[in-house]
């Protein structure tokens, strides 16, 4: 029994979890509708772009870089749908656009990779070029999202669980490439000692830009569902937001800020907690004002725990 | 698999031209480009190998020869070019002139992958382990084992099993194969990037002071590591240290690199810590009193 908690508590998402089925027991005792069907679906419709964007984050994490544009890309997607359905039919426009997303992502990587800027400050641009892109396109004018109509529409995000149900799934293929195949394990290795992986024969260049294409496309795919589901679109939203929902997630869930460790896993669950948090507090009458505080407070207790975790184990691993 | 290197090639010396004179001394064949094998099994050999950093020459025409399953250990001062020579012979970086033979057939390297086509592995000074990652991660670290092609789906349980197996197989003690890298003591890191350099069908092995800031009992792991990968899996290596001490409990052979020349070349039987230790100083007391001389002149 010892012996399974220890190994239970050398994971760093354990913690997490915990925190994660109290909140939910503690407010699903509070008030019986945080439990109600539609609070879940709600719910869901919440913690899904966060979950996508901190499972995206994590790739990054894990290469020791960061994308602050990832929030402004989800935001960014939806909008050159609209512009692009002007000139060819929808399906086309939403492809086109995830490859204009995927180019953003390229563009991100190779100015990391071959210009050394970090990528803290080359996202950093990307962000505000993106925002300051919607604002200028759309004369800063509220817009009707296309394509919320139909059997499509219902699938890309007007019904219940489609929001919820796309972003698991791209949180799980995230999660099995980092878990389960040798391009996880490269980005891994090149986040944990750059110069060690180059050295082993690892591309690191291609690793770190394959990454970056990676992020932006599944923010964008989700922000074009997100947008169905809303219905509309408004150009002033602050896409740093959705970021660091993102990366707050990953951090409360055991991801480290300084690469080569990262868990998927983790993530799904701080956004849980995120979700769980942010619609608990409006249920039982807390004002919306007081959720930030408390967000503030929970990922420096989960980040505070996670490190003395870590120490603990680390030591208990010495032979 | 690590046998490759044990099985002999008795007819080495046909290979080259100019075979079959036994009684050649190897210092006659200096910069003469003559290929003549003197009926040793040669695996490993260099002719002239130069290299220039823009005005500064580093290396002036090195000769080595590095016999199968011989240890050999390269001395010389800092920046006498130790490192610069086997970073040339690992495919890291190019020489201006010279030529390497393996197993008497002239080889060029383009990269370190050229390298290892020919089995030649190099373990940097620095180690390029990831601590982040479990032993076997880093035991295969770009030699996956995958499955389904291009996706590569790790095929991770036959990794550990490999990976165990061949950690028995060198006798090394670790805590476990899925133990991360940091939490191992030096002399185990080591060990774990010597077995990543030997695993494929390494038959040179190139080390850059694998014994650096060790304890005694580290170094031993390692000395006995490198022994058994030379006597019982017949790997030739190239030993950098400068600890006289441990290069004698090492190696069958040492090297004196100085002045971008080989200046030395003699069995450890042949020779001692005295005589090496000598050669070294006089050297530097040469080129202190010469230094000396100019400035009096000057």
């Amino acid at each position: 029994m010892r012996r399974v908690v220890d190994k239970a508590f050398a994971r760093p998402e354990t913690t997490i979890f915990l925190v994660c089925i109290a909140l939910i027991v503690y407010f699903s005792i509070r008030n019986a509708n945080f439990y109600s069907y539609t609070n879940v679906v709600t719910m869901a419709q919440y913690i899904g772009p966060i979950a996508v964007v901190g499972a995206g984050e994590v790739l990054l994490l894990d290469l020791a870089e960061i994308d602050l544009s990832a929030g402004q890309v989800l935001l960014t997607a939806p909008w050159f749908v609209v512009f692009l359905q002007h000139h060819m039919p929808l399906g086309w426009a939403i492809a086109a656009s995830m490859l204009l997303c995927a180019a953003i992502g390229a563009f991100n990587g190779i100015i990391v990779v071959s210009l050394k800027v970090p990528s803290f400050v080359a996202t950093l641009g990307m962000n505000y070029i993106l925002a300051g892109y919607v604002l200028v396109a759309s004369s800063d004018i509220e817009t009707d999202m296309t394509g919320t109509t139909g059997k499509f529409g219902s699938v890309f995000g007007i019904s219940n669980w489609a929001e919820g149900l796309w972003s698991l799934g791209i949180v799980l293929i995230i999660w099995a490439l980092l878990k389960g195949t040798r391009f996880g394990l490269h980005t891994t290795a090149t986040g944990g000692n750059q110069l060690g992986a180059a050295e082993a024969g690892v591309r690191v260049r291609n690793v770190k830009i394959l990454c970056f294409i990676i992020i932006a496309v599944i923010c964008g795919f989700i922000g074009i569902i997100d947008s169905i589901r809303i219905g509309s679109l408004d150009p002033a939203a602050p896409g740093l937001n959705e970021m660091l929902a993102g990366v707050a997630a990953a951090v409360i869930g055991g991801t480290a800020l300084t690469g080569g460790k990262a868990t998927v896993l983790g993530t799904m669950i701080g956004a849980v907690v995120l979700g769980v948090l942010e619609d608990g507090f409006n249920l039982i009458g807390i004002s919306a004002n007081w959720f930030i505080l408390v967000e503030g407070a929970v990922i420096l207790a989960a980040m505070g725990i996670n490190v003395q975790l870590g120490r603990v184990t680390a030591r208990g691993a010495r032979p | 698999m690590t046998d490759a290197g044990l099985a002999r090639s008795p007819d080495e010396a046909a290979d080259s031209p100019g075979a079959g004179t036994p009684a050649n001394d190897p210092a006659s064949q200096v910069g003469v480009g003559v290929t003549a094998e003197s009926g040793e099994d040669v695996i490993l050999r260099t002719e002239g190998i130069t290299k220039r950093f823009g005005a500064l020459i580093v290396l002036r025409g090195v000769d080595v020869r590095l016999r199968r399953g011989e240890v050999l250990g390269l001395v010389g001062d800092n920046g006498s070019g130790k490192s610069t020579f086997v970073k040339i012979l690992c495919g890291f970086q190019r020489q201006d002139e010279g030529k390497i033979f393996v197993e008497g057939k002239e080889v060029s390297f383009r990269s370190v992958q050229d390298a290892r086509s020919h089995g030649i592995e190099i373990v940097y000074q620095d180690l390029a382990l990831v601590p982040q990652l479990t032993v076997t991660q880093n035991l295969f670290l770009n030699r996956e084992l995958i499955l389904f092609g291009r996706l590569g789906w790790l095929r991770n349980r036959a990794m550990r099993e490999q990976a165990r197996k061949y950690f028995s197989d060198l006798k090394v003690d670790l805590p476990s194969v899925d133990a991360t890298v940091e939490a191992l003591s030096g002399g185990q890191r080591q060990a774990v990037a010597l077995a990543r350099a030997t695993r494929t069908e390494a038959r040179v092995l190139l080390l850059d002071e694998p014994l650096a800031a060790m304890g005694a009992k580290e170094s031993a792991l390692v000395i006995d590591l490198v022994k058994d990968l030379s006597h019982n899996h017949g790997v030739s290596m190239i030993v950098i240290d400068h600890n006289y001490t441990h290069l004698f409990e090492l190696c069958d052979r040492i090297n004196i690199l100085q002045g971008g020349h080989i200046i030395l070349d003699q069995r450890v039987e042949e020779t001692s810590i005295e005589e090496l230790t000598e050669l070294m100083v006089s050297e530097y007391r040469k080129k202190v009193s010469e230094g000396q001389e100019e400035l009096r002149h000057a």
